[in-house]
């Protein structure tokens, strides 16, 4: 059985990340990628963008994580959010972080199986919508925002929503715990039928 | 019904479609590496579960490992630890490791077609984006995640929507001094970096016909780069050619069987793709990148552009990215001085990429001020660069030639860019801190490296090219 907790309703407070094409070598730089365990990597979340010089010691003030305005467990991103290389260290890193959700108008293809795989809920909103959430939030950084996996809703408030897409066989998996793993060996006897 | 190269395999690959979700995937090869795989082994061990066709996985060391003295123990703790822990999952698992000191260790990308396991026709993986590189020979071939490791280690499946499709067309003959590379950075550019999310491209045309199998490769390889699940191009007689022979590709009656199969892996001529791009060669020439994403290519003779030639929506992280740089818009890029030569990667380490870069330094030397790093794929390509005398003409320019790995191409071992320095690269990324942090990168072609290496400086390989001048010209034979 998966370790996953289902994902249902989260709301949440947002941390607003507006760059575009951010890759997987800015989520977590490779030098970082050397654990042999899942845990541990939300430390080293967007690490050259956190520290200066590389010193944990010297927390960048500029960068968002390190200003405290911003909390929440739902990162919202700039266009084309996780593109580069297949590492799921970046989803890890961004869930052992803390974040249930990653909002953005495009998401890398891998990134976004990555994400699902590890029960972390990439939204992908229409770019008017992303652009609504950045000026909300900037005018407002308590601003909370809803993401309702049964209902497919990101909502800002009642009248601002969107309804985004997902696959309904990955959003049964996510509502009820299960993964592809789950899935995949209930089946084994039909893949040795297919071997054959 | 007419069916894409694409669609023949994937349907022949479907174990079940479920209905309003994804397909179950068969797949033929599974590539492991050090870094991407122990939390996999650690699932299934969790799991209580066995490597299922463990004879279908293949493993080699290549992210984390030194590139010299590779005989001595790994100085790095954690590296250590990774490639140790593949060895000791490999053992318990009976999974071919061709691990640090066994001849045929390399990139995992490169390793895969030289020894004739990539064959046309298979579905293949890797937890590595750039498993792309596999489609040269007519594979689906595409990056996946850890969990995705462990999906196919306990299943030799994976649950997967059908992309969509794009083609490709490269019509025309390319011009001197354009190397598969510039194609592909090329094609990026004019796509942007995530122009190809959500396809798998076929690359075709008459331009693509006459490459090697190692062109394509490079092709295939950077197709990632432009966000496209994979790469592919229809196998043909440079394929089988390639192929024959290789220590694991099929023998004797298997071959023909093989090869009869092989020949029916095409697209019908009137099959439908999603996208249809058509480039002519000549417009291709040599590129570089100034940017921080594979698709911020330009022509070497070109200069960066301008901010009002961006998009408007595309500024912000333009001017980002130049900052990042230390490079100014509207300028030249050639003649910007560079710190660091590096030659490697899975997309040109192979022994093309090398016979092309001593057959033009040969008599050269590299500017003094430049450090320059060639790294083979493979230890078969790095033997055979030995017997052809390749590393004496490498080292008499002032070039180092290392030991196989991937190296600078991610910064995990040693061979890091210091931070502000500057990095002419074959490799396949230009990412803030790819190369380590606070590096910068310029992609390139193995030529225009080796060009930049002489003068310390971004050189234009046309200028080198010049018969009127007594600079050397390159043999024909190299574009053929
Ligand atoms: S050479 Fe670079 S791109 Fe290729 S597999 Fe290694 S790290 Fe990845």
């Amino acid at each position: 059985m998966s370790n996953h907790q289902a994902i249902q309703i989260i709301k949440s407070t947002v941390v607003p990340l507006p760059a575009e094409n951010i890759d997987t070598d800015q989520i977590i730089p490779a030098r970082f990628l050397k654990a042999t365990t899942r845990d541990g990597f939300g430390k080293n979340l967007f690490r050259d963008w956190r520290y200066k010089g590389d010193d944990e010691n010297q927390p960048n003030p500029d960068f968002i994580l390190n200003n405290a305005t911003y909390k929440g467990n739902i990162l919202v991103a700039g266009k084309n959010f996780g593109c580069g290389s297949s590492r799921e260290h970046a989803a890890w890193a961004i869930k052992d972080y803390g974040f249930q959700v990653v909002v953005s108008s495009f998401f890398a293809d891998i990134f976004s199986n990555n994400a699902l795989n590890n029960f972390l809920l990439p939204v992908r909103v229409s770019d008017a919508f992303l652009e609504k959430i950045f000026n909300r939030v900037n005018e407002n950084p308590a601003q909370e925002i809803t993401v309702d996996l049964a209902t497919q809703t990101i909502s800002i408030d009642e009248q601002t929503n969107e309804i985004f897409e997902i696959n309904p066989y990955k959003k049964e998996c996510l509502l009820n715990g299960f993964d592809d793993i789950d899935y995949l060996l209930n089946m084994l006897n039909e893949i040795e039928t297919f071997e054959k | 019904m007419s069916k894409t190269l694409f669609d023949k395999i994937w349907e022949k690959h479907i174990v079940k479609q479920i209905d309003n979700g994804p397909a179950v995937l068969y797949i033929d090869r599974h590539f492991i590496h050090e870094v991407t795989s122990p939390q996999a082994f650690k699932g299934l061990e969790k799991r209580g579960l066995k490597v299922f066709r463990p004879e279908q996985t293949i493993a080699t060391a290549d992210h984390n490992v030194p590139t010299i003295e590779q005989h001595l123990p790994i100085q790095d703790e954690l590296s250590r630890l990774q490639v140790s822990q593949l060895v000791s999952n490999c053992q318990e698992n009976s999974i071919e490791l061709f691990g640090l000191g066994h001849p045929f260790q390399g990139i995992v990308h490169v390793i895969g077609p030289e020894l004739g396991i990539t064959q046309p026709g298979m579905t293949i993986v890797c937890g590595d984006s750039h498993t792309s590189t596999h489609g040269a020979f007519g594979t689906i071939a595409f990056g996946i995640g850890t969990s995705e490791v462990e999906m196919v280690l306990a299943t030799q499946c994976l649950l997967q929507n059908k992309p969509k499709l794009m083609r490709i067309t490269i019509n025309g003959k390319l011009n001197e001094s354009v190397l598969s590379k510039d194609v592909i950075l090329h094609i990026i550019s004019q796509t942007s970096a995530s122009g190809a999310t959500g396809y798998f491209i076929e690359f075709a045309g008459s331009a693509i016909r006459t490459l090697s199998m190692e062109a394509r490769m490079t092709i295939c390889n950077m197709s990632i780069e432009m966000g496209a699940r994979g790469g592919m191009i229809a196998p043909d007689d440079i394929t089988y050619n390639y192929l024959k022979d290789k220590l694991m590709a099929p023998e004797g009656e298997d071959w023909e069987k093989a090869r009869a199969y092989w020949k029916t892996l095409f697209s019908d001529a009137d099959a439908h793709f999603d996208r249809e791009i058509v480039i002519d060669a000549a417009d291709i020439q040599p590129m570089i990148t100034y940017g921080t994403n594979p698709g911020m290519g330009i022509p070497v003779s070109e200069k960066i552009p301008t901010l009002d030639n961006v998009s408007a929506d595309e500024q912000t992280s333009f001017q980002k990215s130049l900052q990042y740089m230390g490079l100014q818009a509207g300028t030249s890029i050639k003649g910007t001085k560079i710190d660091y030569v590096f030659i490697g990667s899975c997309t040109n380490s192979r022994i093309e990429d090398l016979r092309l870069v001593a057959s033009f330094i040969q008599g050269k030397q590299k500017s003094p001020d430049v450090i320059v790093w060639v790294v083979p794929g493979s230890k078969q390509v790095e033997k055979q660069a030995i017997t052809e005398g390749i590393d004496k003409i490498l080292e008499a320019a002032g070039f180092q030639f290392r030991q196989p790995g991937c190296s600078a191409c991610l910064g995990m071992n040693e061979d890091k860019i210091p931070a502000g320095k500057y990095c002419i690269s074959t490799s396949n990324r230009n990412f803030e801190g790819r190369q380590g942090p606070g590096s910068r990168t310029f992609l390139a072609s193995p030529l225009t490296a080796a060009a930049s290496a002489i003068t310390g400086k971004v050189e234009d390989i046309r200028d080198w090219m010049n018969p009127s001048s007594n600079k050397q010209k390159l043999s024909a034979a190299f574009y053929e």
